[in-house]
């Protein structure tokens, strides 16, 4: 029989074959000779997880800890501030993808820029700032990229797209950023409690399972690199708690139908013609993570928005609320419902913090799908 | 963001180097500037992320991962009824 596109959904959300891989998790934990904590990493695992309740399907010696893939969640209020400053110059329409619309900064979010008359645009693809850049020839389009190592490639062929054709009016401010280097962060905090983790696996699609070797080899910690439907979730679970009881450290793929060792060499490629990675760079929550994002390289300063605009750009560094809890949630170390504003001060509508507003967001993700906890 | 979705191929535009792909009842434009020239087809099953395709999703791998799934329900409807035997054999009323 023929695959159905259908079948790529419903197959892997069917609620027999969660409930059976329930069980069986079950089983295989009894011989766990402690209770054991996996991260998942991406914001896009922990909404399947709150979506499907996945965590409730849970022995009690097996946790889920939610960890920083969220990468609107992680920017700092005075990169945030950037986007609003740079939507407030007379000739700019700047342009990014409606993760950010609602996100915080000292100033208000890109929705308050818009209603104090600036031109923001939300796209769908950053392809869109072509026929935006075409329909407005006086004005300069401003793409503020923002994204973990999946979303970088759209980017980098817009730039290519903008180099080859010598576009002259669409700049970029690039916030892309890597999921490698936060997780050693975390693993290098000797107070962390992640045993194993669930690797994100669109990252992967681009740059392969490979990223996750050191994880194994080095720090000893399983990763199983899965899909985002809810029995890949449960299947990747399984063979994370196999892995210990057979006292197994390695970088299994459950997601074999998308991802490979090796990834997306174009977009690889792509990635190394354009950008180069920074020195330093501050995460919200987390702090300095050294050569874990991109910036433009020094040959295409001409397109850089960031250097570009230097002069105007806020440079101080802005810290949270002080009730706001996303730093303590981003690195696995409290949850949502510790928060006290959670669901009170902040909500969707009224956020604090971006990990509310954000469609990653832990915050949101217990908002919208986590009723049933309280 | 990190959601990508399965797609089917119906459509390529070699000139403008994009595809029409079928997410689910909806046709979507998706450029193929990611993909290695002439690596993708029509009927090819793709990741869409944000108007490009990523990469094709290898079908015999999924199919496997289905049949999988499809064994893992036997063993436990097997084992589910081999348990409802011997309750109905220890059942102290005997099905009376």
């Amino acid at each position: 029989m023929p695959l159905n596109l259908k079948d790529l959904y419903d197959g892997f959300r069917q609620p027999e074959v969660i409930h059976s891989y329930a069980l069986l998790i079950e089983k295989e934990a009894n011989k766990l000779k402690r209770p054991i904590n996996i991260m998942e990493v991406c914001g896009g695992h922990t909404h399947s997880i709150m979506k499907y309740g996945l965590n409730q399907l849970l022995p009690k010696n097996v946790n889920f800890v939610h960890g920083p893939g969220c990468p609107v969640c992680v920017m700092p209020k005075e990169r945030i501030d950037h986007a609003y400053v740079l939507a407030m110059i007379e000739d700019v329409i700047l342009v990014t993808l409606g993760d950010m619309i609602k996100v915080p900064g000292s100033k208000g979010n890109l929705q308050d820029a818009r209603s104090q008359g600036a031109d923001v645009r939300f796209v769908y693809s950053p392809m869109d700032c072509l026929k935006i850049a075409k329909e407005n020839p006086s004005k300069r389009v401003i793409f503020f990229a923002i994204g973990f190592e999946t979303t970088t490639p759209m980017t980098t062929a817009l730039i290519h797209q903008v180099i080859s054709k010598d576009i002259k009016n669409i700049l970029f401010h690039i916030n892309h950023i890597t999921v490698p280097e936060p997780m050693r962060v975390l693993l290098d905090d000797e107070s962390n409690t992640i045993d194993a983790f669930i690797g994100p696996s669109h990252v992967s699609v681009i740059s392969g399972s490979q990223i996750y070797d050191e994880f194994a080899n080095h720090y000893q910690k399983p990763v199983v690199v899965s899909g985002f439907e809810p029995v890949d979730v449960m299947q990747s679970v399984l063979m994370i708690i196999k892995q210990f009881n057979e006292q197994r450290s390695e970088v299994e793929v459950q997601y074999s139908r998308s991802v490979n060792k090796e990834g997306n060499l174009v977009a690889q490629k792509l990635n190394h013609q354009y950008f180069e990675r920074r020195s330093h760079f501050r995460w919200r929550g987390i702090g300095d993570i050294p050569h874990s994002a991109f910036k433009l390289k020094k040959e295409y300063v001409h397109v850089d928005a960031e250097m570009i605009y230097q002069d105007s750009l806020p440079t101080e560094q802005i810290d949270d609320h002080k009730l706001c809890i996303c730093g303590d949630i981003l690195k696995g170390k409290a949850n949502p419902i510790d928060c006290k504003v959670f669901g009170k001060a902040c909500t969707p509508s009224n956020p604090m913090g971006s990990c509310m507003v954000s469609s990653e967001g832990a915050c949101a993700a217990y908002y919208k799908y986590g009723n049933l906890l309280r | 963001m990190c959601l990508s979705i399965p797609s089917k191929v119906t459509k390529i535009d070699k000139e403008s180097n994009m595809a029409t792909v079928d997410t689910m009842g909806v046709s979507r434009e998706a450029s193929l500037d990611l993909m290695e020239e002439g690596s993708v087809k029509i009927g090819d099953f793709v990741l869409l992320h944000i108007g490009f395709i990523m990469n094709k999703i290898d079908e015999e791998d999924a199919m496997a991962s289905l049949e999988t799934y499809r064994e893992i329900l036997e063993i436990m409807d097997a084992k589910e009824r081999e348990e409802a035997i011997l309750d109905g054999d220890n059942c102290p009323s005997g099905g009376n």
